[in-house]
């Protein structure tokens, strides 16, 4: 066989480095997908038991307010009401997004739009020194310096949404500026160019057209910022005062999910009630973080720029 | 970068034996322990002079919580399981294969913020104050200051033995709850009109103890149950121990930790006790 033909009916050297590559991919994803899966179905399958083997309600579990699942209520049920929690960890999310936003996004405006070249040189790294803080500092700088402040100016403990609000906003502030940023540079050049051209000012192109043309992608920097906020476990219960109870206001104590879930596990034992109430939190955390993540993909899809 | 890629293949495979070796390839002996953090500080310290004496022999120490202990030596995961509390007073738990060590005995104290003046309390008034029928410390004798009741979170050794000889079954208040004494301590000391309560080796000067009936919180009082509020410490081993496991619970045993160690690390030896105490609570003299 001549050498031009071997060559062309053999793989070449390439296209086994290629298949080799392929199969590496294909490898590690699988890894992840089987790594996921098998997290969904022992969440699952442990959350799923307080409804299943211990018969409670799922419609009690998810309204009633009193959490004490080590005791008993008048009719013989074991209290598992999770709805404080709930509540909690909605309201921190909430309002931390609420305040991160406008922030936020004001300082994207400020390093792309304004001064990319300042805003480059200092807002930049500040914001990615933020990102790289552990929670546990956030969390021991709200209960020396937040807590004390909201205890003095509102009365109460100073334990509570407020506190958890305040910690959580600055947590999430870097990851919903940076994702800010991104969304107004992928902003077409030729869309400012155009509005300005018309005789826009700054101030209106920023506010009818960069802002606008870039709205799925800041929605999904807060979305993100969210995801974010509702999945912290351990600022927010330094500073949250971790009480089984509906806020009556910004600074009673309360709880979330999570600093419940991270208090309780250690107490329980495997396979009892008190820990199969315990995975069932979890599980409606990572339903939630499901969701989040359905959230981004769907404003992503419906909110595509269409030139 | 064929060569390259082969390389690093070959150090990451390389590596993983590595992992393995650490246990193995001491040629030595170890065991591992876990569970209630109210014990660990003892257990750690001992298991460190038990391995500089005995050479080649290891005691791995972790905490975790009494839950995580009891569970574990359930499912023979581990040597010993800490715990603060009776393994028949965890569900879930079945106390028939356990053997049960009391190594130790802690006193628990309600503690004060310092601003709230009370030196003493009684049980009813205690009782009050942690079910939530009393709401202001002016109704105990104190300022006039809202109560901010501080609780450990549900299941903690602590908690569950505070419970009990104080609310003595009755449920207590929704109120704050924290992880660790540490937090509870450093909350009770900044916030005014906070109540909690801790074992004796936190106390501390920023914040208060409350006398009991009468009765103040103190070692020798424990010992001749006159205060009620404590628990022995448990190692729970699943069978009779044997090897290197009944060796060091014997070493936590020996005069050399009960009686030096112990009092330093504020635990109240055993072998002081001049009555003992069971499951339910009944008291009976120790001859």
């Amino acid at each position: 066989m001549d050498p031009i033909r071997e060559s062309l009916l053999k793989k070449s050297h390439q296209a086994k480095l290629e298949r080799r590559g392929r199969l590496l991919g294909l490898f590690c994803i699988s890894l992840i997908v089987v790594v996921v899966a098998a997290i969904f179905y022992f969440v699952a399958s442990r959350g799923l038991a307080t409804f299943y083997h211990d018969k409670i309600n799922l419609w009690d579990f998810l309204t009633k307010q009193a959490w004490n699942p080590g005791t008993k209520d008048s009719h013989g049920i074991p209290e598992v009401g999770a709805l404080p929690m709930i509540v909690g960890s909605f309201l921190v999310t909430i309002f931390a997004a609420l305040v991160a936003t406008p922030f936020a996004i004001g300082a994207a405006i400020f390093m792309t739009e304004i001064s990319p070249r300042r805003g480059m040189q200092i807002l930049k790294p500040v914001t990615e020194l933020l990102v790289g803080i552990p929670s546990v500092v956030y969390g021991f700088i709200g209960l020396t310096v937040v807590v004390p402040v909201i205890r003095y100016l509102f009365g109460g403990t100073g334990f509570g949404i407020l506190a958890g609000t305040f910690v959580l906003f600055v947590m999430i502030l870097p990851t919903v500026t940076s994702m800010s940023v991104d969304a107004l540079r992928a902003v077409p050049r030729h869309y400012r160019e155009a509005s300005l051209a018309l005789g826009a000012t700054r101030w209106q192109t920023i506010y009818k057209v960069v802002l606008r043309s870039s709205l799925p992608g800041l929605l999904t920097a807060i979305v993100f910022g969210m995801a974010r906020a509702f999945g912290e476990a351990l600022a927010v219960q330094m500073v949250i005062g971790n009480a089984a109870l509906l806020p009556h206001n910004l600074v009673s104590p309360a709880s979330t999910l999570t600093s419940i879930l991270t208090m309780g596990i250690g107490n329980t034992i495997m396979g009892s009630l008190e820990n199969n109430a315990l995975w069932s939190l979890a599980l409606i955390l990572l339903l939630m973080s499901l969701v989040f993540n359905l959230l981004i993909r769907l404003i992503g899809r419906k909110g595509a720029l269409k030139p | 970068m064929k060569k390259r890629i082969l390389l690093i293949a070959v150090l990451l495979l390389g590596l993983l034996p590595l992992t393995a070796c650490q246990s193995s390839g001491n040629h030595g002996e170890s065991i591992t322990i876990v569970g209630s953090t109210a014990l660990q500080p003892l257990v750690e310290a001992a298991g460190e002079q038990y391995g500089s004496e005995h050479f080649g022999k290891f005691i791995n120490v972790q905490g975790g919580g009494s839950g995580t202990g009891l569970s574990q030596i359930q499912e023979g995961a581990v040597a010993i399981g800490n715990s603060d509390v009776y393994a028949e007073e965890k569900s879930g738990i079945n106390e028939k294969k356990l053997v049960d060590h009391r190594v130790a005995v802690v006193g628990i104290t309600p503690v004060i913020n310092k601003q709230v003046k009370v030196k003493n309390l009684s049980f009813a008034q205690l009782k009050a104050i942690f079910t939530g029928q009393v709401t202001n410390w002016r109704e105990v004798g104190g300022p006039n200051l809202p109560i901010v009741i501080v609780n450990r979170s549900q299941g903690s050794g602590t908690r569950v033995t505070f419970e009990k000889w104080v609310l003595r079954g009755a449920p207590a208040k929704q109120a704050q709850e924290q992880e660790s004494t540490g937090m509870v301590r450093q909350i009770v000391a900044t916030t005014p009109g906070a109540i909690s309560y801790m074992a004796f080796s936190y106390v501390d000067k920023t914040i208060a103890t409350v006398n009991v009936a009468g009765v103040a919180p103190t070692v020798k009082n424990v010992t001749t149950n006159r205060w009620q509020i404590w628990s022995y410490e448990h190692m729970y081993t699943k069978g009779q121990p044997k090897g290197l496991t009944k060796d060091f619970i014997a070493y936590i045993f020996s005069n050399k930790i009960q009686e030096k160690m112990l009092p330093k690390l504020g635990y109240i030896p055993v072998s002081r006790m001049q009555i003992q105490r069971d499951l339910n609570g009944k008291v009976t003299p120790v001859n």
